[in-house]
């Protein structure tokens, strides 16, 4: 008992030297060679740093596409989900103001074009992504807001579309970028 | 869609790829013969003569058990100081507080029992100092306690009747040294040339394009990420777990981690056919395996990809499916997948959100967790399934009149006592404390409590029994993953999980050593043509009916008042 | 003929009222708590009884209406009467079958040999067979029944035990040797014995037997006690699952009847196999008994379904007791005749089994001889090792082994002719004996004699090979005739030129290999033997020292007894499985019927669940209980006769007992709940 006692204390320091310090420092000296550094890849924007590339930021108004609703009001300070259940009536109310929200806001958007990322929140609260269906039905809105035409909207989000594993993975547009390109549409 | 199914399929033969020879590798490294990580040598020596370890003392169960539990209670009283005191302590840029004891006790035990439920958020209730010197290391041990005490019961098998189940500071060290580390080192360095940090800054703070404020927590995550799928550990750096954006930040990186936390699982079976040389047993069980993931992958994936009828009635379209909760760079399809997967391994970390799963989902999440032997946890879901075995061989030996027997050993009431206190006990602790919770929220919600009964749940009605039968269910099976809606840090929680979660995690590794320790014991018995083979298709198929009838009789009618209530009255 | 002395019908009448009384008398919550699963039912019962009870006294309706109540209580008690029966029933079976066997050695008269001497002769005094004790001598003299069991001390006598065996022809035994050992209830027919006596009144093995059967030593086996755990875990998960159930249903808001509650305890917990479980056992005992065998315990029995080695002497179990003649070759082509003649007659004095066939032999070939008179005998000596007859013409007529008359040959200066000791060699390596005819001193041919092995016994290997059950054959002939008749009779092994130890030394052999061996003896040296084997089954006509050694006692005194005994031993634990896997598969069918019973009405969404679409909740209920309470009944003749074992493989063997009784039991209970509900329909 007490030498398993003895074995146990020795052997927890020395594995927190080896797991708890070395293994993180050498993977953050891996890091460093990464863009960002290991604390995150960042974004700038005429000349400013406007947030990170993986984490997605709240857009509000009809002059930007908008994400995903999101849960703790994509404040990445923490993150998190609705965490509402499929059948919860509260959570379908919600559901259902945010499309009669959407409609009023893109009037030539029919109820059943509405993809259902938009209206629900997603798991992090810090989606920074959305479908290329998720954007295009955002088109006309976006270009009416400002003035611009509607084809060469259209031709950015075609642009930003990624297709990860050779197309395997779900399409995505990074919102962010999207509207980053699109202040800079004249 | 059937791309995203096809990149699920993939995702799982890298995985059986990756798997098999790292199987024969770790029978190896176990084995003592010669692998291409004997370089590590040098090092498990100077661990060895800085503990005092005579790496070659053979050890009987008790005195395996005996060394595994003292290094263990070390740990969680280590593991409670540090949480407690972590305000204080460097490496703390965010300025996170202490934990209050009730949730230090919850969250030290749920990391040293391998479980990682988490009743608390990374990004507020840890510091990077813990993160890493806590939790990270955690991590490590607790998973190389799983696959020590998984070897001890190979050694069992192994030999025809032996007192020595090899010893438990060597096996555990290499554990750490030879498979755990070098895995982890690939993983981590993987993950943060994909984007997630690896950094010591804090949080930082920003201004957004449209001109918000806010912040953004990061940290040195990669490694902790790393271990956390390999030794199927599960618990998230940042409160979202894998489905934060830093956390898991594409495609890619979610197939990695895919990868990582099924990898070692399906290694050891095929470890075990290689190491006590019997790969048509290791065949069999993980077929039995495969069938019965697939049992729940299937239904999961079908309700998420054909979308939430509720959501349905409301006049949108849902593409891909279900997207309440999910990530769009994951899609339904792989987020099924996961929240299988991440149930039936004992992970429990999430790239989507449980609680807003179909209620098909939701109840095959809750099967993985309750059977807690599809593959299983690091090192303990062989010896769960070992437990299911034991009854299966029971049952079977009388079937074909003769006293059953284990590879060569007699199964006697001993063993059949152990095998069925273990059956009994996940039963008991999370019917009991759901009926508790239940109670609660049905007679006294408005308990002068931290949190009253009344506002623990999320979600009414079915859905919210489901979320605390999700969460009992979730730290019994040592799992971690939660219907996170339930408001689950306050001392009721996290005492009453801190118990089922070490009760959960301890009994069922001592059950499976000492039942191989009293069979190992016995005299062996050489096959006959009478004799019940476990290695045929037959005995599987037992196995996996024993499975399916032990889980349904134990937790049908919460099942029923559950998810299946939902279900039904969700497509009426 | 003995088989019918030893069937009792399944549902004898007198046992059945025997057994509807004891299960009765079961109720005793003492006698219940043994067996945990139907204690818990006795205990649903009374609560279903004060619940009765409550509602008359108060007229609270809360619980449902009283009658319905009233009949769970009924249903409820009927199951554990159920239980009591089979396990009563079961007993009354084994009792009587062992009554039948000790009902002849009942109060008889004994002739004790007293302590007072008269002119040196003791005096008898005459004394109930009770009041015999261990060491007493008593005396039997043609026409009396043996008071009790014993050994012969002096004198032999010829004896009929059918009584015991049903075996009519009678038996001889005699003072010394292995054959000195006699039962009680067997009759002397001639001569006078002096018996020790070896057990006390009440210690017989049969006495043993009868306490085993009717309860009160009986030990569980340690099959038995590991699946006791076994259902005594599951009843604790349904323990669980009703108890916790409670706060679910009012999470759910939903009021559950006490009487629903005990109504799905009492469905789940597995009360068929534990309603049937103590009689299963005893019915495998009783099985025993009825194969004339007597076990020491029900482990044995158990045991012997394990068994992996079979020791088999030859003599009577492979090979009808003795060689016969079975060809004469003469020396000299064309002298057959002659030849035939002259064995004949040099074997009729010969009163030995081989001696006898080869005058059957020559009377079957046509040739019948008579000795003419004066003929001297010569009969076998061990210098000579042969015997003859010495005709009063002077012709001297030997038959014996090779060898020896090859030395008388060989003195008197004759050659051996080639041909002749080809054949011996032929005949020797055919697994026969040869025996060569000498006429003065000139080897005139050769007699074989060969085992004869018994019709059907290859077969019987075969059967016990498939089992699983390696046979080894122990004989005392030399290894190239054992070898031989191992190959004819098929048997897996065999130990020749066999001693007592050789024996001995297999089994341990064997035994440190893991493998568990079975044997039967009946002499005293094999005593050791028989109490090393897992299995020792002693002849009952075999010493007394053997029939302590081993833990069975076959009174047929069967060689081939063994291959019965496993198949008891396997047939014992099968049914034991097969019933519990149909009583745990029952319980799928059971959940269907109560869970949406119990919930519908709040939860209408899972009518979806109520896949019988049974009439009503309190019809679904009612069903699944009365199901649950019949199907222990409607198994008792199946717990009773046991399962069959079929030699096809353990997995083939798994393979049919699961889709009989695992697939079965899933599925019966569907069809029976659903009958029932629609009868029940009728009057609801």
């Amino acid at each position: 008992m007490k030498k398993n006692l003895l074995i146990s204390l020795r052997l927890t320091i020395v594995l927190i030297i080896l797991l708890g310090l070395a293994y993180p420092l050498l993977i953050a000296a891996v890091g460093k060679l990464t863009p960002g550094g290991g604390n995150g890849e960042k974004v700038v924007a005429n000349g400013r740093v406007v947030g990170y590339k993986q984490i997605g930021q709240s857009f509000t108004g009809d002059r930007y596409f908008q994400g995903r609703p999101s849960a703790v009001n994509y404040n990445a300070a923490g993150s998190g989900g609705s965490n509402k259940g499929p059948s919860n009536p509260d959570y379908l109310q919600q559901v259902k103001d945010r499309i009669d929200s959407f409609l009023i806001h893109n009037p030539a958007v029919q109820r059943s074009e509405i993809p259902a990322e938009l209206v629900t929140a997603s798991g992090s609260g810090l989606d920074p992504d959305i479908s290329p269906a998720g954007a295009y039905i955002q088109v006309k809105r976006v270009a009416a807001a400002r003035q611009l035409p509607e084809t060469s909207v259209r031709q950015l989000v075609e642009k930003h579309i990624m297709k990860p594993m050779a197309g395997l993975a779900p399409e995505t547009i990074n919102v962010l970028q999207l509207n980053i390109a699109l202040d800079q549409l004249k | 869609m059937t791309g995203e199914i096809m990149a699920v399929i993939a995702t799982f033969l890298v995985t059986l790829l990756l798997a098999y020879p790292l199987g024969r590798y770790v029978a190896r490294v176990y084995a003592g013969q010669k692998t291409i990580t004997d370089f590590m040598a040098p090092l498990e020596r100077l661990l060895y003569r800085i503990s005092g370890i005579d790496p070659l003392q053979p050890m009987n169960w008790k005195q395996f058990l005996k060394a595994m539990l003292t290094i263990n209670m070390l740990w969680l009283v280590y593991a409670m100081l540090m949480l407690i005191v972590q305000g204080k302590l460097p490496l703390n840029p965010d300025g996170n507080p202490g934990q209050t004891p009730d949730l230090a006790f919850n969250t030290a035990i749920s990391f040293l029992v391998n479980c990682n439920l988490q009743h608390y958020s990374g990004e507020t209730g840890l510091t990077y100092l813990t993160q890493l010197l806590v939790i990270t290391f955690l991590q490590f041990v607790s998973a190389a306690t799983g696959l020590a005490a998984l070897i001890a019961v190979f050694n069992g098998l192994k030999h025809r009747t032996t007192q020595n189940l090899g010893n438990f500071w060597m096996l555990f060290v290499r554990s750490v040294t030879r498979i755990l580390l070098p895995l982890c080192i690939i993983g981590a360095v993987l993950l943060a040339v994909n984007g997630t940090p690896s950094g010591f800054e804090g949080k930082d703070t920003i201004t957004t394009l449209q001109g918000d404020t806010v912040q953004v927590s990061r940290g040195p995550a990669a490694g902790m990420i790393a271990i956390k799928h390999l030794g199927t550990n599960g618990g998230g750096w940042f409160g979202t777990n894998s489905a934060h954006p830093f956390e898991n930040p594409n495609y890619f990186t979610g197939m990695l981690e895919l990868v990582m936390q099924v990898l070692i699982p399906v290694a050891m079976i095929f470890a075990l056919g290689f190491y006590i040389n019997r790969r048509r047993l290791a065949l069999i069980i993980f077929t039995v395996m495969t069938v019965g993931m697939l049992c729940l992958v299937i239904p999961n994936m079908l309700a998420e990809t054909s979308g939430s009828p509720a959501i349905a009635q409301l006049g949108i379209q849902q593409p891909t499916g279900a997207m309440e909760g999910k990530e769009v760079r994951f899609g339904p399809a792989a987020s099924a997948y996961w929240s299988v997967v991440t149930t039936i391994i004992s992970t429990g970390s999430v790239n989507s959100m449980h609680d807003s799963s179909m209620p098909v989902a939701g109840l095959t999440q809750l099967l993985g967790m309750m059977i807690n032997a599809f593959y299983g946890g690091c090192g303990v879901g062989l010896l769960n399934y070992l437990i299911y075995m034991i009854i299966a061989v029971f049952i079977s030996g009388l079937m074909v009149g003769r006293t059953p027997e284990l590879l060569g050993h007699k199964v006697e009431a001993r063993e059949v006592k152990i095998a069925a206190l273990v059956t009994l006990l996940s039963a008991f602790l999370v019917k009991a404390f759901t009926a508790l919770a239940a109670y609660m929220v049905a007679h006294h919600p408005d308990m002068a409590w931290a949190v009253k009964p009344g506002n623990w749940l999320n979600n009414p009605s079915y859905h919210g029994f489901s979320e605390m039968l999700y969460e009992y269910t979730s730290a019994n099976a040592n799992n971690g993953s939660g219907f996170e809606g339930l408001g689950d840090n306050n001392p009721f929680w996290n005492i009453t999980t801190g118990f089922v979660l070490i009760l959960a995690r301890f009994l069922p590794i001592i059950g499976p050593v000492a039942i191989v320790g009293l069979l190992a014991n016995k005299k062996f018995i050489p096959e006959s043509p009478g004799t019940l083979r476990v290695d045929s298709w037959t005995f599987g198929m037992v196995t996996f009916a024993v499975i399916i009838i032990i889980n349904a009789l134990s937790f049908f009618p919460a099942l029923a008042l559950g998810p299946l209530a939902e279900y039904f009255s969700m497509i009426k | 003929m003995k088989q019918d002395k030893n069937q009792i019908r399944l549902f004898d009448p007198a046992l059945l009222g025997k057994a509807f009384l004891q299960s009765v008398v079961k109720l005793n919550p003492r006698l219940l708590i043994k067996n945990p699963v139907m204690f818990t039912v006795g205990i649903g019962t009374l609560v279903m009884l004060m619940v009765c009870v409550y509602q008359v006294v108060s007229g609270d309706t809360t619980q449902g209406a009283l009658w319905y109540n009233m009949v769970i209580f009924l249903i409820l008690l009927l199951t554990v009467l159920f239980g009591n029966f089979a396990e009563a029933l079961a007993e009354a079976r084994g009792k009587a079958q062992a009554e039948s066997l000790r009902k002849t050695r009942e109060e008889t008269p004994a002739r004790r040999i007293g302590n007072a001497v008269i002119d040196g002769e003791s005096l008898l005094e005459t004394v109930a067979s009770s009041a015999l004790r261990v060491g007493d001598r008593f005396v039997c003299e043609a026409g009396d029944v043996i008071p009790i069991d014993g050994e012969i001390e002096e004198g032999i006598a010829t004896i009929d035990e059918s009584a015991i065996t049903g075996e009519s022809a009678p038996v001889i035994r005699e003072a010394g040797g292995d054959k000195s050992s006699v039962t009680g209830g067997t009759k002397v027919l001639s001569d006078r014995i002096v018996v020790r006596v070896t057990t006390a009144p009440g210690q017989s093995f049969l006495d043993r037997m009868i306490a085993l059967v009717e309860g009160a030593s009986r030990q569980k086996t340690p099959n038995e006690i590991a699946l006791t755990i076994l259902l005594a875990s599951f009843t604790l998960i349904f323990v669980i699952v009703c108890v916790t159930l409670k706060p679910f249903a009012d999470y759910a808001q939903t009021p559950i009847t006490i009487a629903a509650f005990i109504s799905l305890f009492v469905c789940l917990i597995p009360t068929t196999i534990g309603g049937l479980l103590s009689a299963i056992g005893i019915a495998g005992m009783d099985r025993a008994l009825r194969a004339n065998v007597i076990a020491k315990s029900g482990k044995a029995v158990e045991t012997a379904g394990d068994v992996d080695v079979l020791l088999l002497d030859k003599t009577g179990t492979i090979t009808i007791g003795n060689r016969k003649a079975t060809n004469f070759y003469p020396a000299q082509p064309g002298e057959e005749e002659a030849f035939i003649r002259y064995s004949a007659l040099g074997s009729l004095a010969d009163e030995t089994p081989e001696g006898r066939s080869i005058l059957e032999l020559a009377a079957k070939e046509g040739i019948q001889v008579q000795a003419p008179a004066d003929t001297q005998f010569v009969s076998f000596t061990a210098e000579t090792r042969s015997s003859g007859a010495d005709l009063p013409d002077g012709t001297r007529i030997r038959k014996g082994a090779f060898d020896s008359i090859r030395a008388q040959a060989i003195q008197a200066g004759y050659s051996i002719d080639p041909a002749v000791e080809e054949r011996v060699r032929h005949i020797g390596t055919n697994g026969g004996t040869p025996l060569v005819v000498a006429v003065n001193n000139q080897v005139k041919g050769v007699i074989e004699l060969q085992d004869i092995i018994k019709p059907g016994i290859q077969e019987r290997f075969q059967r016990l090979r498939r089992m699983g059950v390696k046979t080894v054959m122990v004989t005392g002939d030399n290894p190239l005739t054992a070898k031989y008749i191992a190959s004819v009779a098929g048997v897996d092994d065999f130990i020749a030129e066999a001693k007592p130890e050789d024996k001995m030394n297999y089994i341990r052999r064997e035994q440190a290999g893991g493998k568990l061996v079975a044997m039967m003896g009946d002499g005293t040296n094999d005593a050791p033997a028989l109490a090393q084997a897992d299995v020792g089954v002693a002849m009952n006509s075999g010493t007394q020292a053997a029939k302590e050694a081993g833990n069975m006692v076959d009174l047929d005194n069967d060689p081939t007894k063994l291959i019965e005994v496993v198949e008891i031993g396997k047939q014992l634990l099968i049914t034991r499985g097969t019933l519990t896997t149909f009583s745990i598969a029952n319980d799928v069918a059971k959940y269907f019927a109560i869970v949406p019973a119990l919930f519908i009405s709040s939860i209408p969404a899972l009518q979806a669940l109520n896949i019988m679409k049974l009439g009503s909740p309190e019809s679904a209920i009612l069903a699944a209980v009365i199901f649950n309470a019949i199907i222990i009944p409607l198994l008792i003749p199946l717990a009773l006769k046991g399962v069959a074992y079929k030699p096809i493989g353990a997995s083939a063997l798994l393979r049919r007992n699961l889709f009989i009784y695992g697939i079965g039991g899933i599925l019966a209970p569907f069809a029976g709940i659903k009958l029932i509900d629609i009868c029940l329909s009728l009057f609801m």
